[in-house]
């Protein structure tokens, strides 16, 4: 039972430690790298836990269901902290050989595990309010790690970054603030028996929009997206590949729980607006990332329209479409992480992650340009690897509901993402170095372990799930199973009592 | 009261939304305050003001005689003021980074991370 609380618990507890090794680097590294491990370890125990004995819940101090502060793992969550855990060693390895040492002083490892400590606290808690604190805890963290630094674009960035964050909480905080004075609770479960009451339908389509908006900021959905092209390309790579798999996809869990659990009875209305802002997130996002060239811009861009066809996912509503969805952000979150890992060696190699001025790195880096082309690939949807089948079971979903101009849009948006990708390909990798252009600069042994270790091992997932994409879909099946059914999920934690 | 603290709270959102289409960076950031606020006396005024009646349950009752003043709300609102207080210490000493960095005070001119490279010319700008 313990297992749940210990995603949130270790890289908490090990920020702790980087506060008392300040003087040393090498062991805030290593609590950092270790802390990863040990959380991938604990996930990989609570997925199976949840997977062989359902809803797993932990009520904090012993305090019973509505009363205390509940955490709940279905397998969304524990999916989600499982891929979070992923991702977090990756970065943990790399950092090791590219963040520069005035970062690491500043407390660069102790930030990063205290941010996957609130994005863990966000996947697993099962109360409106602690949902709240846990994404302040995780923007506060990010707030740091975005700026530290002070370069000028990053504080501009930053600035941008924190002001609609800020709005998003805010706004927020206002929904919680009404819903518990409407329904008397905060409990997620106790709320969802309540808010179908007809005394509440009232105010409960206002705090669903609210939501809409809150966790639409956070998600970058349309068009509440433009902080997020103008800040992610501004700190290390390292960082942003951290932010570009996870935050973003914190605001959609948060869309898909509360619109599965809560907000669920009029559909009609709610999931269709879903569907339509989904549509046009997953077609701003692939056109702005035509306009740009450069590498880490373009991925920024690619974000925003792949939040598209997880939205899109949860808006068609049907157990096909909501399984797309959770398959689609397990392996978006690997891919995308893998993308800008990749973006920061080339960035790293040329000093410059501009298109014009790079070229050549099939010739000069053919390793690098190889593990280019697994994420890429995927992310464009080409088959059999893992960014085929989550497309291919949204559109299926699409087509058995015969919402065909959304489902056309998905196509095409693909098909653009594919010429974004060998647009990079072309002009990183394959053109001739141009005249003029920096020189290029080769990497250490080092260097060589900790950077193209982690993408070669996002790699190989990606090319796992691609190949036994059988069990992913099972277990997305089954996530979807619990989303769509919430009274599972009510009983789960208040279990016999009314 | 409720009325009173209902419209306050309009005020406060108004004002808070006003300040942050200004073009100042330190407008923006007690824009942002205020809108905190709002959102916690919001709280607050929904939770319903019980005045004078201490959430204590008589001995030997299991429930309160009578209306009682809901704690909940009140704690939900100490929790956001003082995440809000460390969130905007964070912003002002962001806002005065960025101005000591840029010698500006005007959003507008926010613009080096967005532009595009066939307008700067130059790639990547300041970083």
């Amino acid at each position: 039972m313990n297992l749940l609380i210990l995603p949130v618990l270790i890289p908490l507890a090990a920020s702790i430690i980087t506060l008392f090794a300040r003087r040393s680097i090498a062991l805030q590294r290593s609590v950092h790298v270790v802390s990863s491990l040990a959380s991938l370890a604990v996930s990989v125990l609570l997925l199976g836990r949840v997977w062989s004995g359902g809803i797993q819940v932990l009520e904090v101090g012993s305090w019973p269901a509505p009363f205390g502060i509940t955490f709940v793992a279905d397998l969304l969550s524990a999916l989600m902290v499982s891929v979070t855990a992923v991702v977090s060693v990756a970065v943990a390895v790399t950092s090791l050989g590219s963040i520069d040492a005035a970062r690491e002083k500043f407390g660069y490892h102790g930030f990063i595990l205290v941010m996957l400590a609130g994005v863990n606290g966000a996947f697993l808690t099962g109360d409106l309010f602690n949902l709240y604190v846990w994404f302040e805890v995780l923007l506060m963290a990010s707030f740091v790690l975005m700026t530290l630094g002070n370069e000028r674009g990053q504080l501009e960035g930053g600035m941008k970054y924190v002001t609609l964050n800020l709005m998003s909480s805010a706004l927020f905080l206002a929904g919680v603030g009404l819903l518990y004075a409407a329904t008397g609770s905060l409990n997620m479960a106790e709320l969802a028996s309540l808010v179908g009451r007809p005394e509440h339908s009232a105010i409960v389509p206002v705090v669903a929009m609210m939501f809409l908006v809150a966790f639409g900021i956070k998600a970058a959905i349309f068009p509440l997206f433009f902080w997020l092209p103008a800040s992610y390309h501004t700190p290390p790579p390292v960082i942003a590949a951290l932010f570009a798999g996870l935050l973003t996809k914190v605001g959609v869990y948060a869309l898909l729980r509360v619109f599965t659990l809560l907000f669920h009875q009029e559909a009609w209305l709610t999931h269709t607006t879903i569907v339509v802002i989904a549509g046009l997130t997953m077609l701003t996002g692939v056109l702005g990332a035509a306009a740009q060239t450069d590498i880490r811009r373009i991925l920024s861009f690619h974000i925003i329209s792949q939040i598209g066809y997880m939205i899109l996912g949860l808006g068609l509503f049907s157990p096909l479409a909501v399984a797309g969805s959770v398959f689609y952000i397990v392996h978006h979150i690997i891919v995308k992480t893998n993308l800008f890992l990749v973006g920061g060696v080339v960035e790293r190699l040329h000093g410059t992650g501009s298109l014009k001025s790079l070229g050549g790195l099939y010739r000069s880096s053919p390793l690098l340009a190889g593990l280019f082309l697994i994420p890429a690939l995927s992310l464009a949807g080409v088959p059999p690897l893992s960014g085929f089948w989550s497309k291919f079971i949204l559109i299926k979903a699409g087509l058995d509901l015969e919402a065909m101009l959304v489902t056309g849009v998905a196509l095409l948006v693909s098909l653009l993402t594919l010429f974004s990708m060998t647009k990079i390909w072309a002009e990183a990798f394959w053109k001739p170095l141009p005249e003029g252009a920096p020189v290029r600069r080769s990497l250490t042994t080092w260097e060589r372990w900790t950077l193209l270790g982690p993408i070669a091992g996002l790699a190989l997932i990606t090319i796992a799930i691609g190949l036994g994409a059988e069990p992913v879909f099972a277990a997305a099946s089954r996530a979807a199973e619990q989303l769509l059914d919430p009274q599972g999920y009510i009983q789960a934690v208040l279990g016999g009592r009314p | 009261m409720h009325l009173l603290l209902a419209i306050l709270v309009g005020i406060l959102y108004a004002c808070g939304l006003y300040l942050m289409m200004r073009r100042s960076m330190l407008k923006l950031v007690i824009g942002l305050g205020l809108l905190g606020h709002a959102a916690n006396l919001l709280i607050f005024t929904a939770g319903r003001v019980v005045p004078g009646a201490v959430p204590l349950i008589p001995e030997g009752m299991t429930t309160p005689s009578g209306p009682i003043a809901d704690p909940v709300p009140q704690a939900l609102i100490l929790t956001a003021i003082v995440i809000g207080f460390g969130v905007q210490a964070f912003a002002i000493l962001l806002v005065r980074r960025l101005a000591e960095r840029t010698r500006t005070d005007d959003v507008r001119e926010l613009t080096t991370t967005e532009q595009l490279e066939t307008q700067t010319g130059t790639g990547k700008g300041a970083s």
